[in-house]
């Protein structure tokens, strides 16, 4: 699954789907129908660079300068595949 | 409601018995449901709705429902239901919707499609709804028509059509019953044509009208067996493309539903009448004075109230639900099943096979198979609008 992710690809979030700050949760919340995932911190990092715009290249660039990480693409790619596994992200190339 | 938010648990403690006492308050509602108003165009045998609405006093009116969004929100409301009846009876639908885009809500709205124009979309849609949940009575015009007292089965597939035009998600719902429940396959084949994304297949749950109409409406477990038979053949057949879902009544089950996550956890109601409910169905329940929002703020009421308390935490289980170690995930079940089969709203839901009250459920369940789920629709009594009590037809 994740070897199967291209790093060109591009991931947004999927139509119906809405991801926003919550204050009363201290947290980045991903809406559906009838539906709410409440996101931790790095799974809400990944998600609020899923404009559509931006490859997942640039997604792991962005966060390793970001944090100061390391190399995040494995990390990275696990969650978009999740994400996409549940219908959260859509990905086009 | 058949996918309750996935919320946290609101924080809790044991008392000296191990069992679990509120402790600090518990979380935001979350989920806020405004049924705005009881009036509908349809006359639906299995509709939830208290069957003495037309005695319910006046709605709120545009400037009160707008006050219940702001302070819900501030709570943190954040998934929002509008349904009712049918919601497009309000004339300030768009009004509503756009008050709570701006507020930051997720809205959906739960139609019947009756009065659902291009213009009123195209309204709606301008004004941030998010998403529409489409009710269907059955894929047979007759069979609709008939289940729903009125012709509405052409209007909702040009409906179905508009929803695609504006690029909502095609989600239809059906309440199955034994009127209907032998058509799954044919139901399924018109949300195909229809381009349906999901379907969902809810068996009816057994409160106001339907609970009137029960005799009429269970299913036999030969049809249910048939119907479940249908939908995985078709789930195989059109594979990702569509999604399904099946929800089996819970009169078949051996343990009750988690009704609501339990009450006063995530989920807060509102009757048309400004009456705040912990479930829609709950303003049946007898000895409890439920607020209004015409009287109290939204935090007053969902923290503080008797009545949103009353079901919170472990205190209020009677045996075999007070010892029993899957209390934490089902909370005993439905309040309002319990007392509506068993006259007294804390007993275990009869749904579960440990309540010594089960028995009403199979009863139930074993008159429907001597029945053999032949439809007879003869002594069905049609929601309706009146001054004094529902005629029997």
């Amino acid at each position: 699954m994740i070897q199967s992710l291209d790093s060109a690809a591009r991931p947004a979030i999927s139509a119906g789907f809405r991801l926003q700050w919550e204050p009363a949760q201290e947290a980045h919340v991903l809406l559906y129908p009838e539906g709410m995932v409440k996101l931790n911190r790095s799974a809400a990092a990944i998600l609020t660079r899923c404009d559509g715009r931006r490859s997942i290249a640039d997604i792991v660039a962005d966060l390793e300068r970001t944090y100061s990480a390391g190399d995040l693409t494995a990390d990275v790619c696990a969650f978009v595949s999740l994400a996409v596994e549940r219908h959260w992200l859509e990905l086009s190339a | 409601m058949s996918e309750p938010i996935p919320a946290p648990l609101p924080r809790q403690s044991a008392d000296a018995d191990g069992h679990r006492v509120p402790s600090e308050r518990p979380g935001p509602p979350l989920w806020l449901l405004l049924e705005l108003t009881y009036r509908c165009p349809l006359h639906c045998v299995f509709c939830y709705n208290p069957t003495d609405f037309s005695a319910i006093g006046r709605e709120l009116e545009t400037g009160e429902w707008l006050r219940v969004l702001a302070e819900a929100r501030a709570l943190g409301a954040v998934q929002l239901g509008l349904s009712g009846g049918e919601p497009l009876a309000r004339d300030d639908l768009e009004t509503i919707v756009a008050a709570a885009h701006r507020l930051g809500f997720y809205i959906n709205l739960i139609t019947s499609g009756v009065g659902l124009t291009e213009p009123r979309l195209r309204a709606l849609k301008e004004a941030g709804l998010d998403h529409i949940q489409l009710s269907f009575q059955d894929s047979t015009r007759r069979m609709n028509d008939f289940l729903s007292s009125t012709r509405t089965f052409e209007l909702k597939s040009r409906v179905a059509e508009l929803i695609r035009k504006y690029r909502y998600p095609m989600v239809l719902n059906v309440v199955l019953h034994r009127l209907n429940i032998d058509h799954v396959e044919e139901i399924l084949g018109m949300a195909e044509r229809m381009g349906a994304e999901y379907v969902e297949l809810a068996n009816t749950q057994y409160y106001g009208w339907a609970w009137r109409n029960r005799g009429q409406l269970l299913p036999s477990r030969e049809q249910l067996r048939r119907a479940e038979a249908a939908t995985a053949r078709f789930r195989e057949r059109v594979g990702a493309r569509m999604r399904v879902f099946f929800v089996v009544p819970d009169y078949f089950e051996t343990r009750p539903k988690p009704c609501m996550n339990g009450l006063g956890r995530v989920f807060l109601g509102i009757a048309p009448d400004g009456v705040a409910l912990p479930c829609q169905a709950a303003r049946m329940l007898p000895g409890i004075a439920f607020p209004n929002v015409r009287d109290a703020s939204i935090g007053s009421i969902w923290y503080d109230s008797p009545a949103f308390n009353r079901y919170r935490g472990e205190a209020w289980m009677k045996e075999p639900c007070r010892s029993c170690p899957e209390r934490a995930r089902d909370f005993g079940g439905c309040r309002c099943q319990a007392y509506l089969l068993t006259g007294d709203p804390d007993n275990a839901d009869p749904v579960c096979d440990l309540s010594p009250h089960h028995h009403l459920v199979t009863e139930a369940v074993e008159r429907a198979q001597q029945d053999g789920g032949e439809p007879s629709a003869g002594d069905l009594v049609f929601r309706e609008y009146r001054a004094g009590p529902a005629r029997e037809l």
